[in-house]
């Protein structure tokens, strides 16, 4: 059992309120997917998870590692170290760490051979895996992964999406994932939070929230979200 | 290191580093006798052959005692050096492994010592040290500390708010190995050349106070005391002063400038020589319009070809998206055909026409009216110290004769026509007062100074929420309809353009692969890219339960398209053919155009299945 | 971190109170550490100064007449109230207040560092700026060059060997301009040229490279989509944006400028501050070094204050930023 628990946890910056109040569960083994728009607070949500951000009151309680995947895997790796170097620091003492990082690479889908490659010599897609084999490293119960796609090309994407999933169903991970994009959330999500101004306007099972909205930014969201057998109306 | 030294001011500085440490090692041994022989019968003379600057008031020889005076000089500035340098980067990396509270101490101590420039510090100190060589070697480091503090904790700041030191930290990486693995090897460049730098100011720092009689004290002598006593003679002769000074402004630049050439290079992209590139011309049969593009090319210094051959039309009225991935070229497109590609792009083509007349014959005015540019980033594309009006304004001030005043009532009009509201008022703010939706409705009312014919939007909303995306999408649509313009909208986003535009033109590698109707994107797309981004994109209808389809690979950079169809390694159904030879684009339906040797059947099967 | 805020209206309190805070805690280390170069002279500053020869009668003298007998806080007060009734103490060799020293001295420091700082502007902006101008995307490597070796150079020269160089070419030589002093307008010209040239060169990189930079910014993309003439493109959009970095470079360069005249005055015999501190520093006339640092210390913190002024009236963003 590994949950994510968020317990009325605001992030104050001086008069700067960028998380209020927000109480939120990552059910064990389930993806909870966070939608909002930029400054909406989810990625500062996201850092309090991992101790990136101190919260000004309330609680982050989880029942294992948290591990967390970010945004541009062009700054997330540290551009003098080997990537085989850069997981290696993530594993935990004990473990045979030249093994681990062979057997890492090749769950996310890389050759083990390129252990000793430089970040610059990878595309951003094999970056983002790299960061996930990083995070997967330290054998974490819950995963953070704060807007992961939405550096990539839309022809890599999907590729890093799949892997996603399949890492989170094959490990049976908790996973907060943060998008900004309602189709990726809802593609990988088990249940979706949407997130405005610092708090949680809507909670609940994927299905429900899309099929069902019941706050009206939500429903703002999903009408505003494109979609391809409609036309834009002009007003 | 060995970059440095190919080229030619490095290596210069180089070879004259080497012999200014030969000169301090062994000139004491060679010619130490001969700068302490006093002779009195050849007291304060001139230059001559026998004493190449002269002799001082001793009849020493001062051409051998600048030779000999090397090593103290030398020594004095590189104990200088490595004692300010060692100190500062001490003071500079604290913060990063301190608790809160010393860390602000030490910052805030190091912000104040920073203000005062070195030499005052180094006088306060020399006073405390007194007069004399260890003085004036404790004062110059004492004055090197806080810039060389000051500098690692910049740099110290700006790689540790970078996300892999994040990712370190999350990972259980201590604060003292995050510094020594990630942070330090980070910074170690600018802070080996600004050491270097240093070397060269602490020299000249030395000299300086030997030279005001506060540093080195006789019977010692370095090139300051040496300049110090050629100077009080100067009337008689120049060279006893003049031979010092070279030597203090000679080995001052070879630090200086083997810092400099490592700087340079450090930040210096390999710039390669531009080769000639031919394009072969297309034999063009087709009628203009609004825009007209034949066989459009975008080339780099060193064979980038960015775009590649790119032909297309745009009528009045219509609106045209052109939908590709970073790499594409399809940016640089849109910069091309509204004449905005700078230096060292080179752009060139058989046809590139608004409204009937070359791009390249123009005007300004009519440009500045009938063209409409919608950027990227609405955040960095207003200029951050005008107000909005003002900019909003100018276009009518330089192109259209009116008044400052007449402008900006007419900028109020147009920001009012966009939607935004109080206008009068807004238009009296700064770019940072308003949110990111707004700055785009402005650059939108911007290009509506004019009359324009055409709006061309490169990513308009990418970098907007979707909830602002669908508004400022409605209202170039509305533009178009009230407006007659046509719109050129430029996105990677497949669905944005689907449910906008008329007609999609389709880039991969700096050509277009497709061009159809927007109405048959869904169901008759025939090129294998095009139909794999479709099924590649998920929206809010994409099955859950099923994975994505993928496309291997990645698109190629502009520089490293070689021979064949530039998506054959990647594309399910390439064959040989693919590989070998590149496909231009043939007509398959009425304005329907694929570029793609796999023009069969089961193809036009497989793009509409992946397409759903 | 930059915080981003408006410059108008409430914005105006906190940027004030906290420069003030900034000002007050510098002049307050200045004083302190003035105050205290005394004591950390090792060994007895007076016997220091009047030398080893000196009977211990008249060393114990001069102790008490300095003050230096009391506890070190009793001095303390003394020393800052002193300076608040514009005391600086008496010069240990002439006798004088130190005060009537620096008000002889320092009006000839300032009026050579203004003039210099005035020469340093107006070539260093034009200069950068057409530089930058023409070797803008790469263009005239050749010209780049040649302009990155000769500032380099310059640069590199300290003002003291300049100072050297050209009293011997110009005043030796050939005789065209005074050697030293201050009484002829001739002899303004060699001082003021020895402190600005390198600054001048300095400031002329920073301001081609700053320009270089903003020229990329996508504003300047939007001012060309407007069709813009290029001189307002370049003198409009560019360079105001261009000045904000220009300003913090090329203010903390002004206080090296004003540090700067102690060696120049040195090498003309100029009658201002400068050439009067090195002599205090060698008779070990404590009092007066005192004074003289407290005072520069006080022109370098006044220097910055009114970049720091300048910078937040230019930029309507405010680069108003924490330390």
């Amino acid at each position: 059992m590994s949950e994510l628990v968020f317990d009325h946890v605001t992030v104050r910056y001086g008069h700067h309120t960028a998380v209020d109040d927000v109480s939120l569960t990552v059910p064990s083994g389930q993806v909870v997917g966070l939608v909002g728009e930029s400054g909406s607070g989810k990625s500062t949500l996201a850092a309090t998870a991992v101790g990136l951000v101190p919260v000004t009151s309330g609680r982050v309680l989880a029942d294992g590692k948290v591990q967390m995947v970010f945004q541009d895997p062009y700054s997330s790796l540290d551009p003098r170290m080997s990537i085989g170097g850069s997981i290696s620091e993530a594993v935990p003492r004990g473990i045979d760490r030249r093994a681990e990082v062979a057997r890492l690479l090749e769950l996310v889908n890389l050759d083990p051979a390129r252990a000793k490659a430089l970040p610059l010599k990878l595309s951003g897609g094999q970056r983002q895996r790299v960061a996930l084999a990083r995070a997967l490293a330290a054998r974490p119960e819950v995963i953070v992964a704060d807007e992961i796609t939405s550096a990539l090309d839309v022809s890599v994407q999907g590729a890093v999406l799949n892997l996603v999933r399949d890492l989170q169903r094959q490990l049976g991970l908790s996973m907060l994932f943060i998008s900004h994009n309602l189709a990726v959330v809802r593609y990988v999500s088990d249940r979706i939070a949407v997130m405005k101004n610092g708090a949680i306007v809507e909670e609940g099972p994927a299905e429900r929230v899309l099929a069902d909205p019941r706050h009206p930014y939500t429903r703002e969201l999903l009408a505003a979200a494109p979609k391809r057998h409609t036309r834009l109306e002009v007003s | 290191m060995r970059p440095v030294l190919r080229s030619p001011v490095g290596a210069a500085s180089a070879v004259l580093l080497c012999l200014l440490v030969a000169l301090a090692v062994f000139a004491p041994i060679l010619w130490g006798d001969r700068a302490a022989a006093i002779d009195t019968d050849a007291l304060q003379q001139g230059p001559s052959s026998a004493h190449l600057l002269g002799t001082d008031q001793l009849g020493r020889d001062i051409f051998y005692r600048v030779l000999v005076a090397t090593r103290l000089t030398l020594g004095l500035a590189l104990l200088a050096t490595v004692i300010g340098v060692t100190g500062g980067l001490l003071l500079g990396s604290a913060p990063s492994v301190l608790p809160r509270w010393a860390a602000r101490i030490v910052t805030s101590a190091v912000n104040i010592a920073v203000a005062f420039p070195g030499l005052l510090l180094a006088l306060f100190f020399a006073v405390i040290f007194g007069t004399g060589t260890v003085g004036a070697v404790l004062a110059i480091a004492f004055a090197i500390t806080p810039s060389f503090a000051r500098l690692t904790q910049t740099l110290t700041a700006s790689v540790s708010g970078r996300d892999f030191v994040k990712a370190a930290r999350v990972c259980g990486v201590g604060r003292f190995r995050l510094l020594v693995r990630h942070v330090l090897p980070n910074i170690a460049e600018p802070l080996v050349i600004n050491a270097t730098m240093a070397a060269g100011t602490a020299l000249m720092a030395v000299a300086g106070l030997s030279f005001l009689g506060i540093g080195v004290q006789a019977p010692s002598y370095d090139w300051g005391r040496l300049l110090g006593e050629g100077l009080n003679r100067i009337y008689l002769s120049p060279a006893p002063a003049l031979g010092p000074a070279i030597a203090v402004v000679v080995a001052g630049l070879a630090f200086n400038l083997f810092g400099e050439a490592a700087a340079s290079l450090a930040g210096r992209r390999q710039q390669q020589r531009q080769e000639p590139v031919t394009h072969e011309s297309v034999v063009d049969t087709s009628a203009g319009g609004l825009l007209t593009v034949r066989n459009l090319h975008v080339t780099f210094p060193g064979g980038v070809r960015a775009v590649r051959g790119v032909s297309f039309t745009v009528q009045d009225g219509e609106m045209v998206g052109v939908v590709g991935e970073s790499g594409s070229g399809k940016s640089l497109t849109a910069l091309a055909v509204s004449r905005l590609v700078e230096h060292p792009g080179v752009v060139s083509a058989d046809r590139l026409e608004f409204n009937g007349t070359p791009l390249a014959r123009t005007s300004d005015r009519e440009l500045g009216t009938g063209l409409a540019m919608v950027f990227q980033d609405p955040m960095t594309s207003f200029n951050p110290a005008l107000r909005i009006g003002r900019q909003v304004a100018e276009v009518s001030e330089v192109h259209q004769g009116l008044s400052r005043r007449a402008a900006f009532a007419k900028a109020v009009d147009r920001l009012r026509a966009v939607r935004i509201p109080e206008a009068d008022r807004r238009a009296r703010q700064y770019p940072h007062e308003f949110s990111g939706g707004m700055r785009q409705r402005a650059m939108i009312a911007m290009g509506l100074m004019g009359e324009p014919r055409l709006v061309i939007a490169d990513e308009p909303t990418t970098a907007l929420d979707v909830t602002v995306q669908r508004e400022v999408l409605r209202l170039l649509a509305r533009i178009r309809a009230e407006r007659s313009a046509a719109v050129l909208l430029i996105s990677h986003d497949i669905t944005v353009v689907a449910q906008t535009c008329d007609r999609v033109l389709v880039m991969y590698a700096g050509r277009i692969v497709e061009e159809l109707p927007t109405s048959e994107l869904f169901t008759s797309a025939r090129h294998p890219y095009t139909t794999a981004l479709l099924a590649a994109v998920p929206d809010l209808d994409t099955d859950r339960d099923a994975p994505l389809a993928v496309i291997p690979g990645r698109p190629p950079e502009p520089g490293e398209i070689a021979r064949g169809c530039p998506f054959a390694p990647r594309c399910p159904v390439a064959e040989q053919k693919c590989r070998l030879e590149e496909p231009s684009l043939v007509s398959v339906d009425e304005g329907h155009q694929v570029a793609c040797w796999k023009l069969d059947a089961e193809l036009v099967e497989a793009a509409v299945g992946g397409a759903r | 971190m930059i915080t981003v805020e408006r410059v108008r209206g409430s914005a105006w309190l906190p940027f004030a109170r906290r420069r003030a805070l900034r000002l007050l805690t510098s002049l307050w280390v200045l004083v302190t550490a003035a105050f205290l170069m005394i004591h950390l002279i090792p060994g007895d500053p007076v016997r220091e100064s009047l030398g080893l020869t000196a009977p211990p009668e008249v060393v114990a003298a001069r102790r008490a007449a300095l003050g230096l007998d009391d506890p070190l806080v009793v001095q303390y007060w003394h020393y800052v109230s002193g300076l608040f009734r514009g005391e600086f103490g008496t010069s240990l060799v002439s006798g004088t207040p130190v005060a009537d020293l620096i008000g002889d001295r320092l009006p000839a420091t300032v009026q050579l560092a203004v003039l210099a700082f005035v020469v340093v502007i107006v070539v260093a902006v034009p200069v950068g700026v057409v530089m930058a101008v023409l070797t803008k995307g790469g263009r005239r490597r050749g010209g780049e060059l040649a302009f990155t070796s000769v500032s380099v150079v310059l640069a590199a020269i300290p003002e003291f060997l300049l100072a050297v160089a050209l009293v011997s070419l110009f005043a030796v030589q050939l005789g065209v301009l005074p050697v030293a002093g201050n009484d002829a307008a001739g002899s303004w010209v060699l001082p003021a040229l020895a402190l600005a040239v390198g600054p001048a060169a300095v400031l002329a990189r920073i301001v081609r490279v700053e320009l270089l930079s903003v020229l990329g910014n996508d504003f300047v993309r939007t001012a060309r989509a407007k069709r813009l003439p290029a001189r307002l493109v370049y003198l409009r959009h560019a360079l105001p944006n261009a000045l904000t970095a220009t300003l913090t470079l090329g203010g903390m360069m002004l206080a090296a400028l004003v540090a700067g005249t102690v060696l120049v005055e040195n090498v003309f015999a100029w009658p201002g501050l400068g050439s009067t501190i090195v002599g205090s520093i060698q008779q070990k006339d404590y009092p007066a070094v005192q004074g003289i640092v407290l005072v520069y210390g006080v022109g370098v913190l006044l220097v910055n204050l009114v970049v720091d002024v300048a910078l937040a009236l230019l930029d309507p963003r405010s680069t108003i930023r924490e330390a």
